[in-house]
Formats: C-alpha cells, sequence, structure tokens
C-alpha cells in the first residue's frame, strides 16, 4: 500500500487538506477517544464487578456481558437510528403523548451524531475489554491483595491501586483491538453521517477514482495505529504481570443493597442495550415481514459463512501459537514486527484490504496462468485472488492481531521459570512446547480460534469483493437489503449470523470457567 | 508439529483454491451487478427458461472496477449491470468494456442512451425528484430553488458524496459553471433541516413528520413507498415534482448495461444483452423497479406513468459525467456533509 501511495497526486491532497481533511482527521480522534474512554468505562467496571463482588446473578452476568459480540456493529447501528430518530417509533410516541409538533417543541438527542456513534461501536465492541480483564482479574494472585489489605488499603482501594493496576497488560491489548476495530469501521459511522479519516479513503478511491492518494491516506492511518500501538506496547515492556496458579478464588465485595441495585443496573443495562433490545427488534421484524421459505436459502449461505470461518480461525490460531512461542524464545531484536504488522491488518478497513489482496493475489495468479499457457497446458483462472482463499486470506490477515494478542497475554501468564524448569529436567526443546506450555495455553487458544471465528463471520466488506460466483455468506446476503433500507426482510438472515456467533460465546465462557 | 501443520495448510489451500466456479463451462453468462440481486434475478430466471442459459450473479456495491482491472484477462465477469451513468463512464475509461455492435441492440435504444462507441447501453431511466409536502400546494420547481431563502430549515437530502447527488451537481454545473454552483451548494446547506443523512426514502419519511418540507428523491422510490405498508403514508404526504419544466427539463440519470473487455462467455453474454432489451423484459425491468423503460415503444408501468409526463434534460449523459470531479471538488469546498 504504501509503495502505491508514493504515486498519490499533490493536488488532490492539497485540496483534500485545504477542505475537509483536518475535520476528518479531528473526528477519527474524538471518535476513537470517546470509544475507548467508553469501553474502558463499560468493560472494564462490570469485569470489576463479576469478579470482585457478590452481585446478584452473577454466574449469568459472567457469560451474558459477552453477548454483545455477536451483533455486527453495522447491524445494531442500523436498528438503533431506527428506533431512535426523529421519525422512529420512539421519537413519535413522545410527540403523541405531549403534542409536540416539530423538533422546536422539544429536545431528544440526536443518535446520528459522533457521540451517537461512539456509543453503538462502543456497547458492541466492550465485550473485549471485558473478558481480556475479567480473565486477568481471575487469575491474578490473590496473595498480593490480601498482603495490600493487610498493610492497610481497604479492599476498594485495593481494587483500584493494585489489581487494576496488574491486569494492566490484558486492558491495554483489549483496547488496542477496540481501538484497531473503530478505525476499521466504514459501515457504522457512514450510516450515522460522521465523516472520518475512513471516509477520506473511500472518498478519495471511489469519489476521486485515486487509489494511489487512497492509499497514502491509509498508509497515514495505518502510521497513527503503529504509533498507538508501539508506545503501548513499549510502556508495557518494562512491567512484570507473570503470576503463579491461583492459590484461591479473590473474596468477593459484599455489596450494599444500593450498591447491588447500581450495579444490577449498570451490568444487566449494558447486556440489555448491546444485545437484548436489538435481538427483541430482530424477532419483531422478522415475525412480521419475513419469509419463512428463506430458511432453507439461508442454510445453505450459513454453510458458507461457517466454512470460511472456521478455517479462517484455524489459520490464525495456529499462526498465533507459533508467532507467541517465537516471540517469547527468540532473542531476535525484531521479534514484535509480526505483532506490529498483524495491528496493521485488524486496522485496515475490509474494503482496503481486499483491495490490497486483489494487487497481490491477481498478478500470482496471472503469472500463474501464464506460465501454464506457456507449458501448453490449459488456463486455471483465478485460483487464488477469484476462489474462497482470498476470502480466508483476508479473514486472517485482518484477524490475526486479535488472535495473537490473546494468545500473547496468554503466554505471559505463564510463569517464566516454567520455561527452564523442563530443560533442565531433561526434556528437550520441542517436547516441552507439546507437552508443557501447550497444554496451559489450550484454553487461550481456545478463545482465539473462538474470537476469530466469531469477527469473521461478521465481517463484510472484505468478502463483498472477493468472493467468486454463487458464493454468498450472511453477511452479504443482509447487506444487500439493508443497504436499501430493507432491514425487515433481513431480519431472519441477521439473526441467523447472532445466533452463530452466540454459540461460539457461550463456549467461550465454558473454557474459561473449565480454567 | 511444524510439519503437520504445514501439510494441513498445503492440504488446506488445495482444497480451496479448487473451489472455483468453474466458469468456462458451456451454458452460463457471468454477471457483475451494481443492483442487488433480488431485483435482477426476476429476469433472469426468465432469461433462463428461455434459453437454458444460467445466469451467475455477484453484487457489490463499490469496487466492482477495482476488481474488474485486477482480474484483467483472466476476469470471468461476462456482463455488467450498473445503476448510475458515473460508472459506466468510468468503466468504459479504463478500457474494462468492449464494444457490442448488434443491430438488435442498436435500434432497441435510442442514441443518447447508448456509448457512442457502443461499449454500454442503457436499460432505463430514473428522474431525480423534488418531493414537496403537500401542505404545500402545487409548486413548480427548480433545482435552483433549492438554495431559496424561503425554505430555509426546510429542505432535507442524503449525503452530498452519493453518486446521484453527484450527478446532479454535475449537470447544474455544465448549465451554470462552477462558480454558481459552488454558491448554490453553500445556499442549499444552509437551507438544510437536518445534516445530511439517511436515504431517499428516509427525507421522505422526515417529510411525513414535519420536520422538513422538500427533499430531493430518484423517481422510482415513489411506488416502492406506495407499494410498502408501513411507507404508504410518507408518499400519500408528499407530491412528487418534475423540476426545471419550464427550462431545460428534470436531471435524468440511468441504469446499464455493458460487456465486459474479456468476456469469456461472449455469445451467451451478447444473448442477455439482447434479451433485457426485448420489449418483454423492458416492460418486466422497468415495471419491476418502476423506472422508465428506455426502448421506444414501451410504456411505462400505470403508477409510473400517472406522476404525469415530464420534460426530461437534453444534455448528454456523458457531458454530464465529465464534470463529476470538479462537482466532488465543489461538494468538499462547500463541506456539504459535515
Amino acid at each position: 500500500m504504501l509503495i502505491a501511495g508514493i504515486g498519490a497526486s499533490v493536488d488532490l491532497f492539497t485540496h483534500l487538506w485545504q477542505t475537509v481533511l483536518p475535520d476528518y482527521i479531528l473526528n477519527t480522534l474524538l471518535l476513537a477517544i470517546i470509544v475507548i474512554a467508553l469501553v474502558l468505562l463499560f468493560g472494564v467496571t462490570s469485569a470489576v464487578i463479576v469478579v470482585h463482588t457478590n452481585v446478584y446473578a452473577k454466574q449469568v452476568l459472567r457469560w451474558a456481558l459477552l453477548l454483545p459480540l455477536a451483533m455486527p456493529a453495522y447491524l445494531v447501528a442500523y436498528l438503533y437510528t431506527d428506533l431512535l430518530d426523529y421519525a422512529g417509533p420512539v421519537q413519535r410516541t413522545i410527540r403523541a403523548w405531549f403534542a409536540w409538533q416539530s423538533p422546536n417543541d422539544y429536545w431528544f438527542f440526536d443518535i446520528r451524531t459522533l457521540p451517537g456513534a461512539a456509543t453503538i461501536i462502543a456497547l458492541v465492541l466492550y465485550p473485549y475489554v471485558y473478558m481480556l480483564t475479567r480473565n486477568a482479574l481471575s487469575f491474578q494472585d490473590q496473595s498480593i491483595l490480601n498482603a495490600s489489605q493487610t498493610l492497610g488499603l481497604s479492599a476498594k482501594k485495593a481494587l483500584i491501586n493494585v489489581a487494576i493496576p496488574m491486569a494492566r497488560p490484558a486492558i491495554v491489548i483489549s483496547c488496542s483491538l477496540v481501538l484497531m476495530e473503530t478505525m476499521a469501521d466504514f459501515a457504522t459511522v457512514h450510516y450515522f453521517s460522521v465523516n472520518t479519516l475512513t471516509t477520506a479513503i473511500y472518498d478519495t478511491w471511489l469519489g476521486y477514482g485515486d487509489l494511489a492518494s487512497a492509499n497514502l491516506l491509509a498508509s497515514v492511518l495505518m502510521l497513527l495505529i503503529l504509533f498507538a500501538v508501539v508506545s503501548e506496547q513499549k510502556a508495557r515492556a518494562q512491567m512484570r504481570h507473570q503470576s503463579n496458579r491461583i492459590t484461591k478464588p479473590p473474596q468477593p465485595i459484599v455489596l450494599s443493597r444500593t450498591q447491588q441495585i447500581l450495579a444490577s443496573v449498570f451490568c444487566w443495562g449494558l447486556v440489555a442495550i448491546g444485545f437484548l433490545l436489538p435481538i427483541v427488534l430482530l424477532l419483531l421484524m422478522a415475525i412480521e415481514y419475513s419469509d419463512f421459505s428463506q430458511i432453507a436459502l439461508l442454510t445453505d449461505i450459513s454453510v458458507n459463512s461457517v466454512k470460511v470461518s472456521v478455517i479462517a480461525a484455524t489459520i490464525a490460531a495456529a499462526l498465533a501459537v507459533l508467532y507467541s512461542m517465537y516471540q517469547r524464545f527468540s532473542q531476535d531484536k525484531n521479534k514484535h514486527m509480526p505483532m506490529h504488522l498483524s495491528g496493521f491488518g485488524y486496522a485496515v478497513p475490509g474494503t482496503v484490504l481486499a483491495m490490497a489482496l486483489l494487487a497481490t493475489f491477481g498478478p500470482l495468479d496471472h503469472g500463474i496462468n501464464a506460465l501454464l499457457t506457456s507449458l501448453g497446458i490449459d488456463k486455471v483462472g483465478l485460483i487464488f485472488s477469484g476462489s474462497i482463499f482470498a476470502i480466508i486470506f483476508a479473514f486472517v490477515v485482518r484477524f490475526a492481531a486479535i488472535a495473537n494478542g490473546t494468545v500473547n497475554s496468554g503466554m505471559d501468564q505463564i510463569a517464566k521459570n516454567l520455561d527452564y524448569a523442563p530443560l533442565s529436567l531433561g526434556l528437550p526443546f520441542n517436547k516441552m512446547l507439546i507437552k508443557v506450555h501447550l497444554p496451559i495455553l489450550s484454553s487461550t487458544i481456545w478463545i482465539a480460534w473462538l474470537l476469530v471465528f466469531i469477527e469473521s463471520m461478521k465481517e463484510l466488506p472484505a468478502v463483498l469483493l472477493l468472493r467468486p460466483f454463487n458464493f454468498e455468506t450472511l453477511s452479504t446476503h443482509i447487506y444487500q437489503l439493508i443497504s436499501d433500507e430493507m432491514l425487515e426482510q433481513g431480519a431472519i438472515g441477521a439473526i441467523f449470523i447472532v445466533l452463530l456467533g452466540l454459540f461460539p460465546i457461550i463456549w467461550l465462557n465454558r473454557v474459561k470457567e473449565a480454567k | 508439529m511444524k510439519n503437520k501443520i504445514k501439510t494441513l495448510l498445503t492440504i488446506a489451500i488445495s482444497a480451496l483454491t479448487l473451489q472455483t466456479t468453474n466458469v468456462y463451462a458451456d451454458n452460463e453468462v457471468n454477471v457483475y451487478s451494481y443492483r442487488q440481486p433480488f431485483l435482477v434475478k426476476p429476469l433472469f430466471d426468465k432469461f433462463t427458461e428461455k434459453t437454458g442459459i444460467d445466469v451467475n450473479v455477484v453484487f457489490a456495491k463499490k469496487g466492482m472496477a477495482e476488481r474488474l482491472a485486477r482480474e484483467g484477462e483472466l476476469s470471468p465477469a461476462d456482463v455488467l449491470l450498473t445503476t448510475d451513468i458515473s460508472r459506466l463512464i468510468e468503466l468504459q475509461d479504463r478500457n474494462l468494456l468492449q464494444a457490442v455492435s448488434e443491430n438488435a441492440l442498436k435500434s432497441a435504444i435510442p442514441e443518447q442512451f447508448r456509448a457512442t462507441d457502443d461499449t454500454w447501453y442503457a436499460l432505463t431511466t430514473r428522474v431525480r425528484n423534488i418531493y414537496s409536502a403537500k401542505r404545500l400546494g402545487k409548486v413548480a420547481f427548480n433545482y435552483e430553488d433549492l438554495a431559496d431563502e424561503k425554505y430555509k430549515g426546510k429542505v432535507c437530502t442524503r449525503s452530498g458524496k452519493h453518486p446521484y447527488t453527484i450527478a446532479l451537481v454535475s449537470s447544474l454545473i455544465a448549465e451554470h459553471g462552477e462558480q454558481y454552483t459552488l454558491n448554490w451548494l453553500e445556499k442549499f446547506k444552509a437551507n438544510l433541516a437536518r445534516k445530511p443523512q439517511g436515504n431517499d426514502r428516509g427525507q421522505v419519511q422526515a417529510i411525513h413528520q414535519g420536520l422538513c418540507d422538500i427533499s430531493l428523491g430518484n423517481s422510482y422510490y415513489f411506488g416502492k413507498m406506495l407499494k410498502d405498508e408501513k411507507q404508504k403514508v410518507w408518499a400519500d404526504a408528499v407530491n412528487i415534482n418534475f423540476p426545471n419544466q419550464k427550462n431545460r427539463g428534470a436531471h435524468v440519470n440511468i441504469s446499464g448495461m455493458a460487456m465486459a473487455k474479456h468476456a469469456p462467455n461472449k455469445a451467451n453474454a451478447v444473448k442477455l444483452m439482447e434479451f433485457l432489451t426485448s420489449a418483454m423484459a423492458q416492460q418486466m425491468y422497468a415495471d419491476m423497479n418502476m423506472e422508465y423503460p428506455v426502448r421506444a415503444g414501451v410504456s411505462p408501468s400505470k403508477l409510473v406513468a400517472s406522476w404525469g409526463e415530464f420534460k426530461a434534460d437534453s444534455l448528454p449523459l456523458t457531458t454530464i459525467a465529465k464534470h463529476r470531479k470538479a462537482a466532488l471538488k465543489l461538494i468538499d469546498q462547500a463541506k456539504f456533509d459535515l
């Protein structure tokens, strides 16, 4: 992309800079800041509540808080704008009740704004922060917390000053995943009429038809993200966060009545707004509008979605394991490169990534065909760029960061001295990796697999562009309908996506419990 | 372990690449479509019924031209269906099309609705109407009126970056020049009741709710709203106006088709293209989408005809497309969407 960006037009760039680019950049930064602030609020707070307090229905909340992960962000965006817009049912009812006639008669927040978009994105992405933080908190060495309390800190203070800081790597990794996902998002912000840097990239490429400038802008975006990611990793490198196996589960803080209510409202509020309400809306639409004969077609399409997602998840998880082993044991100075590179992949908007892949595999395919022709063999067509290979490659590139981040933080949890004990007992290096590290990592690997699976199921723009004929996935199927604001007809398909995403989430939770 | 993974990966990759659809089969034609499949599928089914040729469709709203360019001579695409003149021009400019000079096509489609070099043909036309609240009564609108102060705070529209808007702005540049159009854009923006958002039907919904009084929208949305239970009330609250009837006429755009440069199933593709211009298909396509058929002698559906006869802007579409980049620049300068 960078190389392609060299050919960028200075004219176009100047024009953009003088007109809309500063606004785009400002919007991008604001969006990022608000989203991060919100996911921290939602994710860390809920994780602390679930791990360290005796909040009512804790066992259910533990996994319920993950549910919003199953919702594609663009879907939630459509549902809420439909619901909360001036012409939507909520405002209409309010106007009817109070006999108001026009927008000047009352104030209602406008959902199609930057804060509105940020809130929706945060509601769908906070489960990453929640999950990784919850994990980290659960596996902290309780004895450290006990020690701090013996030294005079109240239970609450111990949490704030010791437990949360110790969970910092998990929090930061999950925030950077959220940040990258936000940067890559186009569908949601576009629907909310919020113009970000990603809008500029699409504009330049599709509007002005200048792929070179679009590449340049995309590279700028990547550099910003790289900067953020690297500085975060450098800051973290100083700390040591390994903990031994837990001695016993954390002692829950007993909440007063008011605190119970507040905590429950907060947590259940997240689940309701991020998952329950959307799914209810979808069900209502499905009942009213959808054609139940679609179900046979949808089953076929679902198999497609599942197939590519499973393969992508497996490859991504396998690569993540290889990478984390390399990172832990290698003395190479550049060992952090793959992690940074995978961060790129995650932050790249799906369409841009698809273009980059076509640019890479296209020539490859042409080369292969040319070679075959010269050997007198029949052409095989576009075997890389024109088959589901391209889709799977795109998924792996895009979601490698999730897998890497997850497996890495799992690896970080393994005490360093565990690396050397088996060796000193005579076990060869390879066997040690297989027999000692892998089993410990197994649930983390599963988590990485499940996360990539869910994301692949939801991914839209890359698939849209790369798929071969007669290959529909659930996301492309509902997209055709959504793109013409015919969401009602697509409701059943949307429910399918959510259901298929639910299984991994429930599994995810089981895996964690088993730990 | 590493070897096992390597073998697994190799097997996986081979399995995947063999998944490519065999697009060089005898009785097939491959279509890349900007139009949603559910809109074109009934037509293709009819075609398959008549000729026995299967139609494979790929729908992608963005980046189709890029994909074609990258695929080059290995592209499986035969026929391309688009929904805006600018897309056809883009394909033509990037040399992704081939000329189809069949007489059947040329005689069916009037000259101003096909390329001079026979590389693309329009299939239907649509008008960019001004929808106005019924409470305003009957008004003879011009697009230029959207900048008129008397409509301050009363106008709703979709994004300035949307192809439909860009095409309209291009036509204004062709008529009035860039300075005037920039001025018009700025005044238009000042008249908006809310930031540009949503789609054409969403604007009519807003008129129904009293948020604004006039909006821009394509003609076929009126029909679509009338046919939808929930949206019918919106359509009932507005008049559909054909602007500029006292001067140059209403701005029209087209949906069209073209043949890809390296089409592997050329004969089948020609058959499909001829089918799409036949009277029956024209009737079907136009009726389904509530647009105006392009073939002479085919009248629009009753519903569409009921909206009235009108004068269309006779400016060649290719001229409009020429001003596209300038239009985009002006829209950015006016910061229309921000």
